[in-house]
């Protein structure tokens, strides 16, 4: 069956079984290997990327249900580390053996766009979803508060606060490759 | 920088010398190293020279990287102490995986791998020769091409000066004429008191490339024409594929080939997704084997029957049966812990490559040597045409010192004559890994009239790691030091001290898991120790103080995790703590836990304290990050994990019914350092033991309950 969305900003179409995970057809489909597999069963978070800007589990996610919808992953997320969660995780050095990180730092973006500067309970809601084995959790909520620091700087132009009228998945809000929720144009930015 | 996985052997070296494409290519031997006298005879013209730095035209410097890098921060460690000596600019380090190469062995244990937190204890010397002896011929080549002495020549910053007429030339500039030079024996390393970047927290070289998904682990290898395998196992260990049907996987989608390989039945298709489509198709019989009745009730009572036996002789000081015939009275426990799987976040992975006069095997890899081994053996080939490419380890742990994955991807590859990668499932990771070893360890403790232990006896079950890797012969007088280490060198003064240790082979593959022994060991010695304490009245602190007079590092991480901790001081109400120092590796740590629990017998971990002395500190970001990794890695094994068996199978498969800690359970986590000048020791591992002691303890101090069994278990507490 073929299957048509935005993957990163392009169209994308793929002829693979309906059932497949968006998972698989990211790594083996399409060689986009930055989205990683953990699990198989939405426990570990380290297939997330953002579907219509919300963080979902690529590894259950049939290919079918992301039919004309928006897909980013890590590779597509800023070019040159610019998105300012990226920016955080390198300026508080996150990563350890790195292969959880591609999720956690989609985790922590589709976060910082919902809530923009998020208390520790906060953090731990949004990111108790992503298991790291070698235990990086505390420079992640480091890097969580640097990147609010990071996106707030000068010459960054942001809204501070989601636009909280829209529902982002049922209007496709982007995710902006600050982290933040940015007024729905015409055309991808990502 | 480059993020291929890197290729480089003596041939290429060779090649691209030539072509001036390398300018230096320096390597070293250790003094003593077998590596040396066992290298394989090489092309005519190529010296015994192995390379860990090289110095490219343009002004770059890369760093051969011969430890697998697995989180644990090696490549930036080892750079950095090449650097220091080669005195380069260290925003132009650049860096690769070394081939699989007898000049790669690690100056312990003679082999190419990583593991046992040696990779600093091992290379710290031979890469700051490394980078010194560069330097040392980049001066030799500057002066000759100017005409002077080397004494009129100084280096900064990735040049070489003339200190007369302040001519200045860049390593890049010289390095063709420098790797022409002999190699000098002997330069002096710098004092440390001069370093410059050693010693100094130092961002990881690997953070940008972990960030943005273009680091390559070994899943994500892809190779033109490569097949996706996926394994069935048999569920229960020693079983055997007894027949299978394969007509109904054979005609799923994208099934190219099902084949039986030694392990088990392979399904081999375009994608992982209709490999492990295909492998749900199939219909397979097992022969169980002798193993399809264990159960870990069973493997447990096998313990407790061997421990009440004399065991072989691990440390004897003194003469225990006559102290404890003596003593005031005596203390009697007995410690259990659980296997626990290793559970990388990269599940198990290969991708080989089988052609007619070689092959290629790209792998998340612990164990270069023997991977290159295993594949020589299963396709006939010299070790030499063999190609280990080493990738980003997403974890090890100790799981990546194992071949099964090798094994599987090389007899798939072989029979179908393609690239094949095979991915383990997160259910076969935790259903067919080499476990830690469950371990069963009977106490004895003999206490003066003032309360102090005047005799120690620990008996120890449990099946051994090393006869499973190396056989028989690895037993030191019916010993496996790593099954008694963390019990059978504790350093508190206690005249008389016996250990001993009864093999018991239940049938679980047993392996090395982060820490190893100390990881269950450190439990056991460290709880039974505040069990003194406590019956003694004694506070735990004061009482490990008093016993470690004569053991200063010991003492030193103890006391400073303490002050830190403020012991002795009143803590918030509910709230207690709980203290623990255990050397692993050569590394000292001690921590203090504080935890609280709840009215249903749930333990919060609110701190963490931990104190380190891991000797002179190469990178002090790395140490913390290590240190805050194995905490978090000990917690998990403390408060969740454990596996069990019915049946022979493992009963776990997935997060699910086997979760680790998560970002909502995170403690505030402190780590300090103890100066020191001792030599660098590693840090990988030594951070895991002393947790489940100082959570345990601390939750004696809450509720009175003495856990002698991990995993804790709420139930227990109320």
């Amino acid at each position: 069956m073929a299957v048509s969305f935005i993957l990163n900003g392009k169209s994308q179409t793929v002829e693979v079984s309906p059932a497949m995970p968006l998972l698989w057809v990211l790594r083996d489909t399409l060689n986009l290997t930055g989205t990683k597999f953990g699990c198989g069963i939405a426990m570990c978070g380290a297939c997330t990327v953002h579907i219509n800007g919300e963080a979902t589990r690529s590894c259950i996610t049939p290919i079918s249900a992301v039919a004309g919808k928006k897909v980013t992953t890590i590779e597509g997320l800023s070019t040159e580390h610019s998105h300012p969660v990226q920016r955080a995780w390198i300026e508080v050095d996150v990563p350890q053996c790195g292969y959880c990180q591609s999720g956690q730092i989609m985790a922590a973006a589709a976060l910082l766009a919902k809530t923009p500067r998020p208390s520790d309970a906060e953090i731990d809601e949004g990111m108790s979803g992503n298991l790291c084995r070698c235990g990086t959790y505390l420079r992640i909520r480091q890097a969580i508060h640097e990147a609010t620091k990071l996106r707030d700087g000068p010459g960054v132009k942001v809204f501070s606060k989601p636009t909280g009228r829209r529902n982002p998945v049922d209007e496709g809000a982007k995710v902006a490759s600050n982290g933040l929720a940015m007024e729905i144009t015409a055309g991808g930015v990502e | 920088m480059t993020i291929a996985v890197p290729k480089l052997d003596r041939r290429d070296f060779l090649k691209s010398g030539a072509a001036g494409a390398v300018g230096l290519v320096i390597g070293f031997y250790l003094p003593g190293s077998r590596a040396v006298a066992e290298l394989a005879p090489v092309a005519p013209g190529a010296s015994a020279l192995n390379a860990w730095i090289r110095i490219p035209s343009d002004e770059s410097v890369t760093i051969v990287i011969d430890k697998s890098e697995m989180g644990q921060g090696i490549i930036t460690s080892l750079s950095m102490l090449a650097a220091e000596e080669l005195e380069c600019d260290w925003k132009k380090i650049r860096w690769e995986f070394a081939p699989a190469d007898k000049a790669y062995f690690n100056t312990i244990f003679g082999m190419q791998g990583t593991g046992g937190s040696m990779s600093i204890r091992a290379s710290w010397k031979p890469m700051s020769q490394a980078g010194a002896s560069a330097r040392e011929m980049l001066i030799a080549a500057a002066a000759q091409k100017w005409g002077v002495d080397k004494t009129a020549c100084r280096v900064e910053n990735g040049a070489v000066i003339n200190t007369v007429t302040k001519a200045r030339a860049s390593y890049g500039s010289l390095a063709d004429a420098a790797a022409k030079l002999p190699v000098p024996a002997d330069v002096p390393l710098k004092d440390p008191k001069t370093y410059k970047l050693v010693g100094k927290a130092t961002k990881r070289l690997d953070t940008p490339i972990k960030t943005n998904g273009r680091a390559e682990f070994g899943l994500d290898v892809r190779r033109p024409g490569m097949l996706h395998a996926v394994v069935a196992r048999c569920p229960v260990f020693g079983g055997k594929v007894a027949s299978f049907d394969a007509s109904k996987a054979k005609g799923m989608p994208g099934v190219k080939s099902v084949i039986q390989i030694s392990t088990g039945v392979a399904v081999i298709a375009d994608n992982t997704w209709n490999a492990m489509e295909g492998r749900r198709a199939l219909d397979i019989k097992w022969d169980e084997g002798p193993n399809g009745s264990l159960t870990s009730a069973g493997i447990r009572k096998l313990f407790a029957e061997r421990a009440e036996k004399p065991g072989a002789v691990a440390r004897k000081d003194g003469d225990v049966p006559a102290a404890m015939g003596t003593a005031d009275r005596k203390i009697d426990a007995v410690y259990e812990a659980p296997y626990q799987a290793h559970v990388t976040m990269e599940p198990m992975n290969c991708t080989a490559d089988v052609g007619a006069g070689s092959c290629d095997v790209w792998v998340p890899t612990q164990f270069q040597t023997v991977n290159q081994n295993t594949a020589a053996k299963i396709t006939g080939l010299k070790p030499e045409q063999v190609h280990i490419h080493t990738t980003y380890l997403g974890g090890g742990f100790g799981r990546r010192a194992e071949q099964d994955f090798v094994i599987e991807a090389v007899e798939s590859s072989k029979a179908v004559g393609a690239p094949v990668q095979v991915t383990f499932s997160r259910e076969d990771d935790v259903q067919h890994d080499m476990y830690r070893p469950a371990s069963y360890c009977r106490f004895s403790a003999g206490l003066d009239a003032e309360g102090w232990p005047v005799a120690w006896n620990a008996r120890i079950a449990s099946p051994s790691i090393m006869t499973r890797f190396f056989g028989p012969g690895a037993l030191k007088n019916g010993v496996d030091e790593s099954s008694v280490e963390g019990v059978s060198d504790i350093a508190y003064a206690i005249p008389n001290l016996l250990v001993d240790y009864q093999l018991t082979e239940p049938g679980i593959p047993v392996g090395f898991w982060r820490s190893v022994g100390a990881s269950q060991n450190g439990f056991f010695s460290e709880s039974f120790v505040d069990e003194i304490a406590a019956a003694s009245g004694k506070d735990p602190y004061q009482f490990r103080r008093k016993l470690l007079a004569t053991a200063p590092r010991h003492l030193g991480v103890l006391e400073l995790a303490a002050a830190k901790a403020d012991w002795g001081k009143p803590l918030a109400a509910g709230r207690f703590r709980g203290i623990a120092v255990v050397k692993a590796f050569d590394t000292y740590v001690a921590e203090v836990v504080e935890i609280s629990v709840a009215r249903e017998g749930t333990v919060q971990v609110h701190r963490v304290v931990c104190a380190v002395d891991c000797g002179r500190v190469i990178n002090p970001a790395t140490v913390e990050a290590q240190m805050q990794g194995a905490i978090v890695y000990g917690l998990t094994a403390a408060l969740k994990g454990g596996i069990t068996i019915d049946r022979g199978r493992v009963q776990q498969s997935n997060f699910s019914d086997y979760d680790l800690w998560r970002m909502n359970e995170m403690p505030h986590v402190e780590v300090h350092i103890v100066p020191s000048e001792e030599s660098p020791t590693g840090c990988g591992e030594p951070g895991v033991p002393p947790v489940a002691p100082a959570v345990c303890n601390a939750i004696f101090a809450a509720t009175g309950k003495r856990i002698r069994s991990l995993p804790v278990r709420a139930e227990d507490l109320v």
